[in-house]
């Protein structure tokens, strides 16, 4: 691959952008573009659960550039057009068509194609009222209804669905949460955690009931009225579907790339054809952590993988070739509970509460005695010291982990020079 | 219209225009300067943009808050008297002069 490629990024979210942005402000002298299918500039997507629902911040506030930044940079963006037909020609190269008939020629294909909300799958689940949340039109129908909205009905206890519910108990609504599993965020937190920010949004008025069944959603023309489950229905004039969402693999796989539950890539960002680079929520990739075993796959939907992954396709344009590691981060302000992780938890790591003040929440997960990954809720310096002991692959004993007596952040400035030092 | 002035480890300043009311931290991501990461998008999780303020101004910036102090001693780059997270400077109706750090976390 060279400077000289012209570049397509196929996406224009965080990792696409991402992708465009370093590919200039590391020198590349091909052409960029970058193709989203919004109408809008492209903007940050963390705020449209919390700061872009209560009105605090306008969608203006979003953008992830300023407008003239893209001529500036000499990057070709082009949005409301969907790519829908690639046609490859020798090495990587290609043209891909839009639906408006706009062709791009390239040397080099990068999908960022994102992911898209599951849909609750149940008669009434597709009703006007009935809304997920991904896009700003998406938070724009949200926040509308929202303003009038008495009882919300949140599907789904994970971090969507818990960052709306907090938002709308905060703006005075009634909030019913329905969670399918036996606790919220289940798939994403330890039990410790999860039970910690049950308590927080149960204190804030927010009902969660667990193990749900939903049968229907009851509608009286068009709009919600209720959300049957097996146990009885729920008055509601607002539903938020939050139960994931799917990675858009669609062009890919209309190009023979390999996907397993997202586009499968390599240590280099590169598809199973060697050539096209895939990054951000649509892919699927080995445990990138210094302690993955090679073999488990992660899809992880994050700003912080989005923009780690994106910084190593663009590696791998420039013909630099350093794989992909990282220790992952992520946080998910739910009210004004500010959950943050770091790392990669797996069945059977050993879980250990630090003792910490009231409010405050720490645990760590430990595999083979190594600290790999832990769970904050709020003490955003205790969650820096421990994301720098990771990304220097500090050790930090449980007995050292679980002793208040130790300060995590002197632990962290030691190590930090230790690896400058090594350097 | 305010600006902001971004002088670069190596010296180098950078002047951007800035609308009252934007952070410092996002004036700087919207326009391609380089070291200032914002990667949380200034909900005080990341520490990624940390800056040096002039001296000139650091009344007007007001005082680091409880999680913004704490966290200040975590940066990757070592805090200063001066240092900031930028996303918690808002730019007024003066001009702002901030420094980059050679390291962000």
């Amino acid at each position: 691959m060279s400077r000289d490629d012209d570049v397509l990024v196929v996406g224009a979210g965080q990792a696409g952008v991402q992708v465009a942005c370093l590919l200039r402000d590391a020198g590349h002298r091909g052409a960029v573009t970058l193709v989203g299918e919004e109408p809008v500039p492209p903007y940050q997507r963390p705020p449209l659960s919390k700061g872009f629902l209560t009105g605090s911040l306008g969608a203006d506030a979003l953008a992830l550039r300023d407008q003239d930044y893209w001529g500036a940079r000499d990057i070709g963006l082009v949005l409301g057009e969907a790519v829908t037909e690639v046609v490859r020609g020798g090495h990587g190269s290609g043209r891909a068509r839009t639906d408006r008939g706009r062709t791009v020629a390239f040397d080099r294909l990068v999908l960022a194609t994102g992911a898209t909300p599951r849909r609750l799958d149940v008669p009434g689940g597709d009703a006007d009222g009935v809304l997920t949340l991904r896009t700003l039109a998406d938070a724009g129908r949200l926040r509308d209804r929202l303003r009038a909205a008495r009882d919300v009905v949140v599907v789904g206890g994970g971090f969507i669905g818990l960052e709306v519910a907090a938002t709308a108990a905060a703006l005075g609504a009634r909030v019913v949460v329905l969670e399918a599993g036996s606790r919220i965020l289940g798939r994403v937190v330890s039990e410790a955690t999860a039970q910690h920010l049950a308590a927080h949004h149960h204190a804030n008025g927010v009902e969660i009931r667990t193990r749900a069944r939903i049968v229907e959603v009851v509608t009286d023309g068009g709009d919600a009225r209720a959300v049957l489950t097996t146990d009885g229905a729920v008055r509601a004039d607002l539903v938020l579907v939050g139960i994931g969402a799917a990675p858009r693999t669609g062009l890919a796989a209309s190009l023979g790339l390999r996907t397993d539950g997202g586009v499968v890539v390599d240590e280099h960002a590169l598809a199973s054809d060697g050539t096209t680079l895939a990054v951000g929520d649509c892919t699927v990739l080995a445990d990138p952590t210094p302690w993955g075993d090679g073999e488990t796959s992660v899809r992880l939907e994050s700003v912080d993988h989005a923009v780690e992954h994106a910084a190593t396709a663009v590696r791998t344009i420039l013909g630099e070739s350093t794989p992909h590691t990282a220790v992952p981060w992520f946080w998910s302000d739910q009210g004004s509970a500010k959950l943050q992780i770091v790392g990669l938890r797996r069945p059977g790591d050993v879980a250990t509460l630090r003792p910490s003040g009231s409010g405050r929440h720490v645990v760590g997960f430990h595999r083979r005695g190594r600290l790999v990954a832990a769970e904050v809720v709020g003490s955003p310096a205790e969650f820096m010291a421990l994301r720098t002991l990771l990304g220097a692959r500090h050790p930090v004993p449980v007995e050292v982990f679980a002793d208040p007596e130790v300060a995590l952040r002197q632990l962290a400035k030691q190590a930090r020079s230790a690896t400058v030092t090594a350097r | 219209m305010p600006k902001v002035f971004y002088t670069q480890p190596d010296g180098t300043v950078v002047a951007v225009a800035a609308s009252p009311g934007d952070s410092v931290m996002a004036t700087a991501v919207r326009n391609g300067v380089s070291g200032v990461v914002g990667q949380c998008g200034g909900s005080l999780s990341c520490a990624t943009c940390h800056v040096y303020v002039d001296e000139a101004h650091r009344d007007e910036l007001g005082t680091p808050g409880e999680d913004e102090d704490e966290m200040l001693d975590c940066t990757a780059s070592d805090r200063e008297d001066s240092s900031r997270l930028s996303c918690q400077l808002i730019i007024g109706e003066g001009d702002v002069h901030v420094t980059v750090p050679p390291e962000q976390l």
